[in-house]
């Protein structure tokens, strides 16, 4: 069995492991640490933090999957109508960088009814090859034919690594995947990079809302399975001179069945950007004290071309639906520039959107939490503050 | 029917605080929790319990101290707990995990209906669910806002989607994801407190569930963590007080600088 261990000889009781487990099972005992057996999950927390190298996990040698003819990077491309969908971009844009640093070919893997112009898409955002599936069957995201070929694809043809998007499509999709591929997968990336000595992929991810950051790797499972977070990458060219390859698949009834069926898609009827598409968000909280006054929050957001978030308090007074709530219930987002307005800064609402470039916050009360991870704080009435700024911003940016 | 609800105790992360000092996180004497998600399952499965008769178990995986989030469950009104606790399964990662899981779940002779909370605040993968359907080979509808009908066969649910949602039909037994639009959680009744002062749950070893060594824990888990750290700490930006129309010039003076407008 696999299990954790202080080596005695390096540890100098320094308790730096002790903050560090987020379950609180080690404590210092005659100065040296103590792990209660209870309580580890050997997450692995403590061993990074120990500046002694006092800390070993010891993992079992386990069987190792042969891995050596598994070559190339694949893009799980979504689609809807046949667009192919701004996160694949930033997928391509990825895989491209990370297929070039091994030196192997960049394949997207497409699904759904009447892609072809998808296809060629994928090409000139720099897809060596585009594995397609087209069939009436797939027109919606369904959980398990889109999984069971995404499966079958990469038993044929052993791709090393694979990213999908953080999506609801892709976070109810890949996992799936994953078991299937008896592989491993690291969720909602926010960075990867090469080990180029050791021919493997870096992921790093935020863990315990941003609290913490961890990199992870899969050192003996092929392919490497990764999904990643929207807007953090960046979105591949088109290049309309890139030459590919397409390759049509088509599987059989059995393959494409499935238990699910999608009977009504409902467009909730905003005109406004989505949220986690967003590359500016501004949100209203309790502060802006009734649901007609988030005007003054939207014509902000379209001074901006951004989308409009909330907090939860805002959401449970009913004055914005649940799609628009940031935080740890809600929605996670990083935008380029985030401007909170009349939110108090709970760390619920941190945590949704504490990652964001810039964040501007606008608050009567010059103690609100928010102000601590601003980088301007407006202290202010936002019945004062928010059309002054929107008509300044309406201004600058000549709309 | 039979509804099992998969419930992860987790740290309380709204309660860590950075140490000035060292920048790092101070994690002492930071409560456990029930996955706030999975609060929104165990309601959800309560409230089928009361349409359509049956029984609520909760299944979780983790050290023994876990067996405090099962007691908050049963004092909400579910009728069993069960707890997968064996040192064997530590350091397992979502692969693991939902292996075991599924291990737990078909021990207890499966399920009609399975829920999971969208996903964990700790770990944040939203992978579990769709592992144990995967392992079950059953049907999946991630993110479920509203369970519109359901009956021993099948069930009409509404799943959100970046745009809105989509109206879900699938055949039971399923696994449902939900999200916290679903329902409020009730608080714990007195006659739920009275009866979890007492309760203990089952205790699962690796050898109860016929769990293969190979795929349980550190040693099933294909991926590994290999370094955690802890991201640059916001500096505190520019605090403006007074004249608005000042402050405000100056945030879009910095806002042009950064290339943001
Ligand atoms: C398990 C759990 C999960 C949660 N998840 C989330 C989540 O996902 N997202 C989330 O946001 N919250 C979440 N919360 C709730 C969170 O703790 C806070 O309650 C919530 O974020 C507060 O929202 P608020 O800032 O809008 O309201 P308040 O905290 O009431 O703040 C309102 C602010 O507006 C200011 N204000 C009032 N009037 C004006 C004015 N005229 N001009 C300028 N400023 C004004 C006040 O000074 C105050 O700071 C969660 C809580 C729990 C327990
Ligand atoms: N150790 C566990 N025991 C029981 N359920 C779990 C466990 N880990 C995750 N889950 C369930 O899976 C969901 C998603 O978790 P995660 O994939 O970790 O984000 C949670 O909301 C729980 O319902």
């Amino acid at each position: 069995m696999s299990d954790i261990e202080i080596i005695q000889d390096k540890c100098v009781g320094c308790g730096a492991c002790l903050s560090s487990c987020p379950y609180g099972a080690i404590t210092l005992q005659d100065n040296l640490a103590v792990i209660d057996d209870d309580k580890c999950t050997l997450c692995g927390a403590c061993v990074s933090s120990c500046g002694f190298d006092a800390i070993l996990i010891r993992k079992d040698q386990v069987e190792k999957a042969d891995i050596s003819d598994f070559k190339g990077v694949w893009v799980f491309a979504e689609q809807k109508n046949g667009q192919v969908q701004s996160i694949s971009y930033e997928l391509m844009g990825e895989g491209r960088k990370l297929a070039d640093a091994l030196g192997v070919e960049l394949a997207a893997v497409i699904m759904g009814h009447k892609i072809g112009d998808a296809c060629q898409d994928l090409i000139w955002r720099g897809a060596d090859k585009v594995y397609a599936v087209d069939d009436p069957a797939l027109e919606h995201f369904c959980d398990e034919p889109y999984a069971r070929i995404m499966a079958d694809l990469i038993k044929e043809y052993k791709p090393e690594i694979v990213l999908g998007g953080a999506s609801t499509i892709g976070r109810a999709l890949i996992p799936r995947v994953a078991i299937k591929a008896r592989t491993g997968l690291t969720a909602d990336c926010t960075s990867l990079a090469i080990d180029e000595e050791k021919r493997i992929l870096l992921q790093t991810r935020p863990a315990f809302g941003g609290n913490i950051m961890a990199t992870i790797i899969c050192p003996n499972h092929r392919p490497q399975m990764a999904t990643v977070r929207h807007k953090v990458m960046k979105e591949a060219e088109c290049d309309k001179t890139r030459q590919g390859q397409i390759i049509k698949k088509s599987f059989d009834k059995a393959t494409l069945a499935s238990r699910t069926s999608v009977a009504q898609v409902v467009e909730e009827a905003t005109n406004m950007i989505k949220l986690t598409e967003a590359d500016i968000i501004v949100s209203g909280g309790r502060g802006m004290k009734a649901p007609e006054n988030f005007t003054l929050v939207e014509n902000l957001a379209r001074a901006v071309g951004g989308a409009v978030g909330a907090s939860r308090a805002a959401v449970d007074a009913g004055w914005l639906p649940y799609s628009h709530q940031v935080g740890q219930t809600g929605k996670t987002v990083a935008p380029k520039l985030y401007i909170a307005c009349g939110i108090s800064g709970a760390i619920q609402h941190l945590v949704g959107m504490q990652s964001s470039d810039c964040i501007i916050a606008i608050n009567k009360d010059p103690e609100a939490p928010i102000f601590k991870v601003a980088s301007y704080g407006i202290v202010g009435d936002v019945f004062e503050v928010l059309p002054a700024l929107t008509k300044k911003l309406q201004e600058t940016c000549g709309k | 029917m039979n509804i099992v609800v998969c419930i992860k105790q987790v740290p309380d992360t709204t309660d860590v605080r950075i140490d000035p000092a060292t920048n790092t996180l101070i994690r002492e004497g930071v409560p456990s929790i029930i996955n706030p998600f999975d609060m929104y399952a165990i309601e959800e499965a309560l409230r089928l319990r009361e349409k359509l008769g049956g029984k609520v178990t909760v299944i979780s995986m983790g050290p023994p101290q876990v067996t405090e989030a099962l007691k908050e469950a049963i004092s909400m009104g579910v009728d069993d707990a069960i707890l997968l606790s064996d040192r064997a399964f530590a350091g397992a990662d979502t692969w693991a995990t939902s292996y075991t899981l599924s291990m737990g779940i078909r021990k207890m002779g499966g399920a009609d209906v399975i829920l999971c909370g969208k996903q964990a605040i700790d770990g944040d993968t939203a992978q579990v669910g769709p592992g144990v359907a995967e392992f079950l080979d059953i049907p999946q509808v991630t993110y479920v806002k509203k369970i519109e009908q359901i009956d021993d066969k099948k069930a009409k649910v509404w799943r959100m989607t970046e745009e809105g949602y989509e109206v879900v039909d699938t055949s039971l037994p399923a696994m449902f994801t939900v999200v916290k639009e679903i329902n409020e959680p009730r608080l714990p009744s007195l006659k739920g407190k009275m009866k979890a002062k007492s309760f203990q749950p089952t205790i699962w070893k690796a050898a109860d569930i016929a769990a293969d060594e190979k795929n349980i824990g550190l040693n099933g888990s294909p991926t590994n963590v290999v370094k955690i750290f802890t991201p640059p700490v916001r500096s505190g930006g520019i605090i403006l007080q007074g004249d608005i129309n000042e402050a405000v010039a100056t945030v879009v003076e910095g806002l042009k600088e950064r290339q943001i407008i």
